[in-house]
């Protein structure tokens, strides 16, 4: 389509530009509200007092959150590494070895399942086994929603791979377990890469299931600030928001970057 | 060209196929056995509980009966559920308004200004889900900026009440889930062969026939998916109508969460769950009807 | 041909309701170009990929020097492939693809050198011994595949429609090349193909084939010369197919006594076999005159009989035409070059 010859954006938008703004502007002004707050000198969240730097360091100093954040990490690492390995395998094994709906739509149900219905099933579950609530449950409930990503992105990848690969690793003297492991795993390994990162980056920010699932001890981050934000807020949280879009953002660039090179590389 | 006896089958086949089996098990046993204790075992668990009763402490006692379900249906929580459904559809509704014109912009600029969009539209979903929500409440609160925003231009005199109502709770939704909608939109109409315009026009069509006719009915799959992603979490929501609606605008998100986690009816409240998965099973055979039948051929 | 390399025997193969292969008897010498052809979904595939091992045949049974190969899983056996799409590790440098083979049999990291270098000199990819799939042309490509295939030396080599991704140009140089391969290591070939020019120049025999069966197995001037069966005889070359009833020194069709030898419903005859004639067995009138290379094409429309297929009648001869369109022609041929068939 990038082929064909281009007016002007503007001109080839017309009254159209109306709901592009008006939907930027819904977008990001809480997100700029969030963000000049967070230098407030004030303690309110609503009342600009002046500039101010104070609530970042004092969101360092912050154990609590801290701990917080340490638990999502380790919630995250755990979760990941379940997904990725069992969403892997998954991807491989339904798309070469079978064609049944049945266990696609079993595998892929907790993407499409209401968060809060697995959160009340996973609670059930682990009530009625007798397991204590804490980040090994939280990790586990994660995992078993961050396979069913993993599955969707490997799997993308693998119908797009040309079969006779492994044919010809086979035909070559390799077994089916030299040829998973010398042929298609490198061939997916993006594709791998990015549904941990993808099961990674749920876990982190995922709140209802966790909130079901976790103990009283050890909050996530996100349960931290679910606590928080009920009983009244300092600017401290506009700092943390603030940080986290940061470094999204960065993410963004780095990952538009390297992808950018990768492809004036090749070819 | 015919012979006499056809020989017997091969027997190493069946070595062959030892082989392929092997692998197949290894490769599908840990993640079907994670998955279904994982996902099916719990889904079917509260599925179950919604015909037994609560225990005197919480817990669930095994008497098989029905109550739970007359009990869903009394007017309190009839009211509720029908008032779930309702928030749910209006914010489904604006998300659709605001969101197909956004999608059909994107998809008409040149390549380099859509990609940066879609990275606009997509970045303010990074920041944490609570954040953003909490953010609304800064907002819509009376000394907030919105109201500071009125009363300065003049429309009104006076603060109005804009956080705990009813609006609040569905602005809180279609913020968090508004770009769930434009991107499959997006998808879809950027999907379309522009041919298949140029062609309309050549025809006779003015530009707005040719919208009716020719572009909003093949990209109504990805409008059907976009209301899907935007009304299911809706639905099940309780953040946003707890820290948005105050105690005044329930969704049946709440009501499960406090049966849960509060009165400890585990068993009315996996009624409640089932009533709304069964309400999205519903929509989602819909769903599979309707994209059947705008199915494009040869969609890429 | 003393002992067959590969000995097919009765193999039949069943998809659901669908017979890809029917009762498949076929033997391969051992250092023979063999071809397999035929019309897409003809099963020609199904075969070549039953001896690689990767479709299992439901019936019959498939001797490599006299041990059964079917017993052997795909990865054992002594049969290597050369894949459409080249199938070539886009991870793996060209001396890593060609290497595999030897690698997965254990062979010591010198020894797997050698016997890179050794064929990459044979293909005349020596040099890019370090490059990537990615990084090489479509020809290269090809010979990276080949390579890769022969190191091992199997006892049969097989190609599944090796030339269809080439350029034309390309196309003969390679057709060429493969010949002076398969001399040079003397390993039996077998490939798959729909292109028949393809199939007749470079085979030593070509097995035609239609819906799972053989249709006949022949060295290629046979197959042409003197086809089978109506099938063959359209499918291989152009050909003038006339039908009726077979009679003494021809076909009886139309009122007329075309002239043929055999027996059949069919008379096959190529149109360089056919002449213009002042008094002929056919007469009709110029539809089409062409002029290429030396070689004049006339397509007439036949009268008194006309051709199985409803095509007109194609003549061909060398030199001008000499007929104009719309002229009134008469044609005629030798009984001994007209076939009849079944």
């Amino acid at each position: 389509m990038s082929g064909r010859a281009q007016a002007s954006g503007s001109r080839r938008l017309g009254w159209l530009w109306l709901p592009l703004l008006l939907c930027f502007s819904f977008l990001y002004v809480p997100i700029v509200a969030l963000v000049v707050m967070s230098f407030n000198s004030g303690k309110s969240a609503l009342n600009f007092s002046g500039l101010s730097l104070r609530w970042y360091p004092e969101l360092f100093r912050d154990g609590d959150l801290g701990e917080a954040l340490l638990n999502s990490l380790l919630v995250a690492v755990g979760c990941t590494l379940v997904s990725t390995v069992l969403g892997t395998m998954l991807a491989v094994g339904l798309v070469r070895h079978t064609r049944s709906t049945a266990l696609d739509s079993l595998v892929m149900a907790p993407a499409i399942l209401p968060d809060l219905m697995m959160a009340i099933g996973l609670l059930s579950f682990f009530a009625a086994v007798g397991v204590s609530l804490g980040l090994a449950t939280v990790a586990l409930a994660h995992a078993a929603f961050g396979t069913a990503f993993v599955v969707a992105v490997v799997r993308a990848r693998l119908v797009q791979l040309d079969r006779s690969l492994e044919e010809a690793s086979q035909d070559l003297g390799a077994g089916w377990f030299t040829t998973f492991t010398r042929i298609t795993l490198p061939s997916i390994a993006p594709a791998v890469a990015a549904g941990s990162l993808l099961a990674f980056t749920l876990s982190i920010d995922e709140f209802v299931i966790a909130f079901f699932t976790n103990g009283p001890t050890s909050p996530t981050l996100p349960i931290e600030i679910y606590s928080r934000v009920r009983f009244g807020v300092t600017p401290e949280i506009n700092a943390l928001a603030t940080i986290l879009l940061a470094v999204s953002a960065i993410a963004v660039v780095v990952v538009a970057v390297a992808v950018g090179r990768t492809e004036d590389g090749d070819d | 060209m015919s012979h006499p006896v056809a020989p017997a089958p091969a027997p190493a086949a069946r070595t062959r196929d030892r082989h392929r089996l092997l692998e197949k098990v290894v490769l599908l046993g840990p993640g079907l056995l994670f998955t279904a204790v994982f996902v099916a075992v719990p889904v079917l668990l509260v599925l179950s509980y919604t015909v037994f009763d609560r225990g005197r402490f919480g817990g669930v006692v095994y008497e098989f009966g029905l109550d739970n379900f007359t009990r869903a249906f009394e007017p309190t929580y009839r009211k509720v559920l029908v008032s779930s459904i309702w928030i749910a559809g209006l914010t489904t509704l604006i998300a659709l308004v605001l969101g197909y014109p956004v999608a059909y912009a994107i998809a008409k600029l040149p390549d380099r200004w859509r990609n940066v969009c879609l990275v606009l539209v997509v970045v303010p979903f990074w920041t944490n889900f609570l954040i953003r929500t909490y953010a609304w409440i800064m907002l819509l609160n009376t000394q907030g900026i919105v109201n500071d925003a009125l009363v300065g231009v003049g429309v009104v005199d006076e603060p109005l009440t804009l956080l705990y109502t009813r609006g609040a709770v569905v602005t809180g939704l279609v913020y968090a889930y508004l770009p769930l909608m434009i991107l499959p939109i997006y998808a879809s109409v950027a999907r379309l062969d522009v041919e298949l315009r140029e062609a309309s026009a050549n025809l006779g069509a003015t530009r707005f026939a040719t919208f009716v006719r020719v572009t909003l009915p093949l990209s109504l799959p990805g409008v059907v998916t976009g209301c899907i992603f935007v009304f299911v979490p809706s639905l099940g929501n309780f953040v946003v109508p707890e820290l948005l609606g105050g105690g005044k605008s329930v969704m049946v998100g709440n009501l499960i969460r406090d049966q849960f986690l509060k009165a400890r009816d585990w068993p009315f409240g996996a009624t409640l769950a089932l009533c709304m998965v069964v309400f999205l099973i519903a929509l989602f055979a819909i769903q599979s009807l309707v994209s059947r039948r705008y199915a494009v051929e040869g969609d890429r | 041909m003393t002992e067959p390399l590969v000995s097919i025997k009765g193999v039949g193969a069943s998809y659901g309701s669908v017979r890809a292969l029917d009762d498949v008897y076929l033997d391969i010498g051992d250092q023979e170009f063999f071809a397999l052809l035929g019309p897409s979904g003809c099963g020609k595939t199904t075969l070549l990929r039953s001896l690689a091992g990767f479709e299992t045949p439901t019936e019959g049974s498939v001797l490599l020097a006299g041990e059964d190969l079917l017993a052997i899983p795909a990865h054992q056996r002594p049969v290597n492939m050369m894949f459409q799409s080249y199938a070539l590790f886009p991870h793996q440098t060209v001396a890593g693809n060609v290497g595999y083979g030897p690698a997965r049999a254990g062979e010591s990291k010198q020894e797997i050198a050698r016997k890179v270098a050794e064929v990459l000199a044979i293909v005349g990819l020596t040099g890019l011994e370090r490059r990537r799939p990615s990084q090489l042309s479509g020809g290269q490509r090809q010979r990276v595949a080949l390579a890769r295939a022969i190191v091992n030396r199997p006892r049969l080599l097989l190609l599944d429609e090796p030339l269809s991704a080439l350029d034309r140009n390309v196309r003969s140089q390679m057709q060429l090349e493969l010949k002076r391969l398969q001399h040079e290591v003397g390993i039996a070939f077998v490939m798959v193909t729909h292109d028949q020019e393809e199939a007749l120049s470079m085979s030593d025999r070509v097995a035609v084939m239609d819906g799972g069966r053989i249709q006949q197995v022949a060295a290629p001037e046979e197959l042409y010369a003197r086809p089978a069966n109506r099938f063959v005889a359209e499918f291989i070359g152009q050909s003038n197919v006339f039908e009726g009833v077979a009679a003494a020194g021809g076909l009886s069709a139309g009122g007329r006594l075309l002239p043929g030898s055999g027996s059949g419903r069919y008379l096959v005859v190529r149109p360089e076999q056919v002449r213009l004639t002042p008094a002929g067995v056919v007469s009709g009138t110029v539809l089409e005159t062409q002029f290429a290379g030396g070689m004049s094409t006339i397509v007439v429309a036949p009268e008194e009989v006309a051709t199985a297929s409803g095509q007109p009648v194609l003549v061909r001869q060398p030199g001008p035409t000499g007929v104009e369109r719309g002229a009134a022609v008469s044609l005629t041929w030798d009984a001994e070059t007209a076939v009849l068939v079944p």
